[in-house]
């Protein structure tokens, strides 16, 4: 192999070879590949589509029914595969040994690892990515024929990418992946390449991911350098061994969480890299329903929780990721309030909300976090689907000023009540699913120990608050009070013949799947009731089982990892909980807590936002007018700065680099070495030219007075020796 | 030189050399210095022969027919290049309607 002899540091002898993993390989399961097959033969006929300029709906109808064939395929692996998990093996990709030992080979196939994570993800994505690709179906109407195809082929291209990366078995196909969903963003958010800010935002997102990735192609070299495989199954083995684990810890283990994290802040929008996800809402809204708000965002949190026996290791990275989830989900609340545009709205929301993700990682409740994740993707990507209805309906009109009592519209009750579903949910109104997922992760802050958890823990109760008042200050001003509403400038016959406009409310499609979702969204809170049937000590139902199967398995509240050493660890459900709120179990606590602070929430929104809406207005220009507070709610609108910041600190120094470096090329580069050679030749011609004046006779003196030279230098020679001796 | 003398007979290698050098130096000079296309391609000529003294006298010096076999050659090449250079120079003068070399220098710039 051409790869013989390359040394894998910190793989010594001492420490055991990686002994055949517990996970099967299951070539059985081989159909489980169509999942991974069927968005990609949608991508084909799609591009067959455009190429043949298809009028019809065919490309959605390609694209729906390929979903939801993997939807299927899924959902049949869920019940056919065998815990804790198998691996299918599709076929090689890179595959080289250099020696017979069982670290002298680098192993990275297109395989398959079916268990409980990647089942609860692949499961999720695949369906709510048939549902919005009917969605799809009617919203890109208008763009039959033009862009139609293309929309479906990349939203085909994401389904693909996103399942290698939910799916694979190793971190280079997670990475291929990972590049796959970003790639597949870029170009929808780019989708309306004819505005400038739909490209702006497309290369704003591809680059702000770019840092990310960074982190993540960086991790996946010391994860290989340090434990010398990338494949997971052979990773956990070794990672659930206490006296392997300790053999392999050195600065790289340290690292290496900290570069993952860098790729998961990176995808899925957290603090410092956030700032790409708002501006990302230029794409379509079903891909900002789809990608922007329920599945890619959510690969960041998959990331972490795939690869947490890595943050375990060194627990002062999971403080970080509590930390930064925490104070992301305050900031993204805090900015969302002060917005008028709703789609914006809803991803400044979905950064909060994922900011809470994150927080239930970091205080290691992976369970709260996967099982946010799973709710979030419904009620997100209802909220979302509404809002591109009332987009689409009213030319283009998003803000909320200019939107008044829809539901009173004919038409409009289904969009307003699915909405107020989603709201609930996403406020955490009690006995909704957003409820449950977010008491689960509030109530860990409480439980788990670390760096100013308390804090963080208030934090977030305060965010819940904030996220209650700005979900129903978008319910309140456009789908209750009187009915009102300015239209869009985005026309397409929409006006009758004399130019009034009428919004057209949404069709079949579109309502059948805000309905889907809006029933999704609330059975999604069932799971939290089902028994547990890994270990009945568990809570959590479901999720938490899905949970307990995989990698993320030491972040259940409950979780029993087998050696005296973690027993009773945070495990609350034979008492023996750790911390307390107010002098109460923090999980019994935080259904009253959550649940008032989340009314105090929609009642200040009902307050402002429906029944004295010049209130709202009052106290802003009362807000603006004072010294002491007119700072804040300029701040919040302007989104706290940080797009100036960035452009201050980074954009501003990268342009004049930029500059100083053109400048460079252009007259050093350019000027002196290349222009500059190119010149010399140039140079001597002229100046040897006038030898060549043409006159037969001036040549022949040339050649004589040559010839004559070139004798008496041998005459000379001949006489006093050559140089350099004799010949 | 006496040596020379005895074993050449009264024409020594260094006379053969020398009128050789005066031809070589003849047709330079006229080639060089004039103007009319024939009278440097007789020139040209002269340098011919200069070298083809040389080449006799050098054969008859070493006793080598080489030298006189060349020249030979040399005689029938120059003749058929003295029918191709007369001709050009016809050629050049239906052109310019002039002998004069200073007419031809396009290849100046």
């Amino acid at each position: 192999m051409m790869l013989h002899g390359l040394h894998v540091p910190l793989m010594s002898t001492g420490v055991p070879a990686v002994p055949a993993a517990d996970v099967i390989v299951a070539p059985d399961l081989a159909w489980a590949g169509l999942i991974l097959l069927l968005p990609l033969v949608s991508l084909v006929l799609c591009g067959l589509c455009a190429a043949f300029r298809v009028r019809s709906k065919l490309p959605a109808v390609i694209t729906s029914a390929a979903l939801a064939g993997a939807f299927v395929t899924s959902v049949m692996l869920y019940l056919n595969y065998t815990p804790p998990g198998e691996v299918v093996h599709l076929l090689d990709w890179i595959n080289v040994s250099w020696g017979s030992g069982a670290i002298d080979s680098f192993a990275a196939n297109f395989s398959l690892y079916i268990d409980s994570l990647s089942l609860l993800w692949i499961m999720f994505v695949t369906g709510l990515g048939t549902l919005i690709t009917i969605y799809a179906s009617e919203y890109m109407e208008p763009d039959l024929g033009k862009g139609y195809a293309r929309f479906f082929a990349g939203v085909s291209v994401f389904l693909f990418a996103m399942a290698s990366l939910v799916l694979s078995d190793n971190l280079l196909m997670l990475y291929l992946g990972w590049e796959g969903v970003g790639f597949a963003s870029y170009w929808l958010i780019g989708y309306y390449y004819q505005r400038p800010s739909a490209v702006a935002a497309a290369k704003k997102a591809f680059i702000v991911n770019r840092i990310g990735d960074l982190g993540l192609a960086l991790a996946v070299y010391l994860i290989w350098v340090t434990f010398g495989t990338v494949q997971y199954d052979e990773l956990t083995t070794v990672l659930q061994h206490e006296d392997w684990r300790t053999s392999f810890e050195g600065w790289t283990t340290s690292a290496i969480p900290y570069l993952l994290m860098l790729a998961a802040f990176g995808k899925s929008a957290q603090l410092p890299l956030y700032v790409w996800l708002p501006d990302a809402m230029e794409g379509p809204t079903p891909v900002s329903a789809l990608i922007h708000a329920a599945t890619m965002v959510t690969a960041g949190i998959y990331l972490v929780a795939r690869t947490y026996p890595l943050f375990m290791l060194e627990p002062t990275s999971l403080h970080v990721v509590a930390w930064v989830g925490g104070l992301t989900a305050l900031l993204a609340a805090t900015i969302g309030m002060a917005q008028y545009d709703i789609k914006r709205i809803m991803a400044y929301s979905t950064v909060s909300q994922l900011g809470y993700m994150f927080l239930g990682l970091g205080v290691l409740t992976t369970y709260g976090a996967a099982y946010h994740v799973f709710t979030h993707a419904f009620f997100k990507a209802l909220l979302f689907l509404t809002c591109g209805a009332i987009m689409h309906g009213f030319a283009g009109q998003l803000d909320l000023r200019k939107l008044s009592g829809l539901r009173h519209l004919p038409g409009w009750r289904i969009t307003s009540w699915t909405m107020l579903i989603g709201a609930l949910c996403l406020a955490g109104f009690p006995f909704t699913s957003g409820y449950f997922s977010k008491d689960a992760i509030l109530a860990e802050a409480f439980v788990t120990q670390g760096p100013g958890f308390r804090v963080l823990g208030w934090l977030a109760i305060l965010t819940a608050g904030l996220t209650a008042y700005y979900t129903f200050r978008v319910w309140f001003r456009v789908c209750a009070g009187p009915a009102a509403y300015e239209a869009g400038d985005e026309h397409h016959g929409d006006e009758d013949h004399s130019g009034h406009f009428h919004p057209h409310a949404p069709r079949l499609a579109i309502n059948a799947v805000l309905v889907i979702l809006a029933i999704g969204a609330l059975v999604a809170a069932l799971p939290y009731f089902m028994s547990n049937q890994a270990d009945e000590r568990l809570v959590g139902g479901w999720v938490a089982d899905m949970v307990h199967d995989s990698t993320a398995r030491e972040g259940i509240p409950g979780f029993h990892p087998g050696d005296p050493a973690h027993a009773g660890g945070h495990h609350h459900a034979d008492g023996h909980a750790h911390g307390h709120i107010l002098g109460m179990d923090p999980h019994v606590a935080m259904y009253w807590i959550s649940g008032t602070v989340g009314m105090v929430g929609l009642l200040l929104a009902a307050w402002l936002h429906l029944w004295r809406r010049d209130h709202a207005d009052a106290l802003r220009r009362w807000m603006r007018s004072r010294v002491w507070i007119g700072w804040l709610p300029r701040a919040m609108e302007r989104k706290w700065y940080v797009d100036e910041f960035y452009h201050a600190i980074i954009r501003a120094p990268l342009w004049i680099l930029g500059h100083v470096c053109h400048a460079f090329d252009r007259f050093i580069i350019d000027g002196i070495f290349v222009d500059g050679l190119a010149r010399v030749p140039r140079g001597v011609a002229r100046w040897l030219q006038p030898l060549q004046a043409g006159a037969v006779q001036s040549l022949a003196v040339v050649m004589v007075g040559g010839t004559m030279i070139i004798l008496l230098l041998m005459a000379l020679f001949m006489q006093f020796g050559w140089p350099g001796g004799s010949i | 030189m006496n040596l020379l003398a005895a074993t050449m007979g009264s024409v020594s290698l260094a006379h053969a050399l020398l009128l050789s050098g005066v031809l070589m130096a003849i047709g330079i000079a006229g080639f060089v210095s004039r103007r009319n296309l024939i009278v440097m391609f007789l020139c040209t000529e002269l340098m011919f022969q200069a070298v083809v003294v040389a080449m006799v006298a050098f054969g008859r010096w070493y006793w080598d027919f080489s030298g006189q076999v060349f020249v030979i050659f040399i005689l029938t090449v120059a003749a058929a290049e003295a029918a191709l250079a007369l001709a050009l120079v016809v050629l050049l003068h239906r052109r310019r309607a002039t002998l004069d070399a200073d007419a031809w220098t396009e290849l100046r710039e």
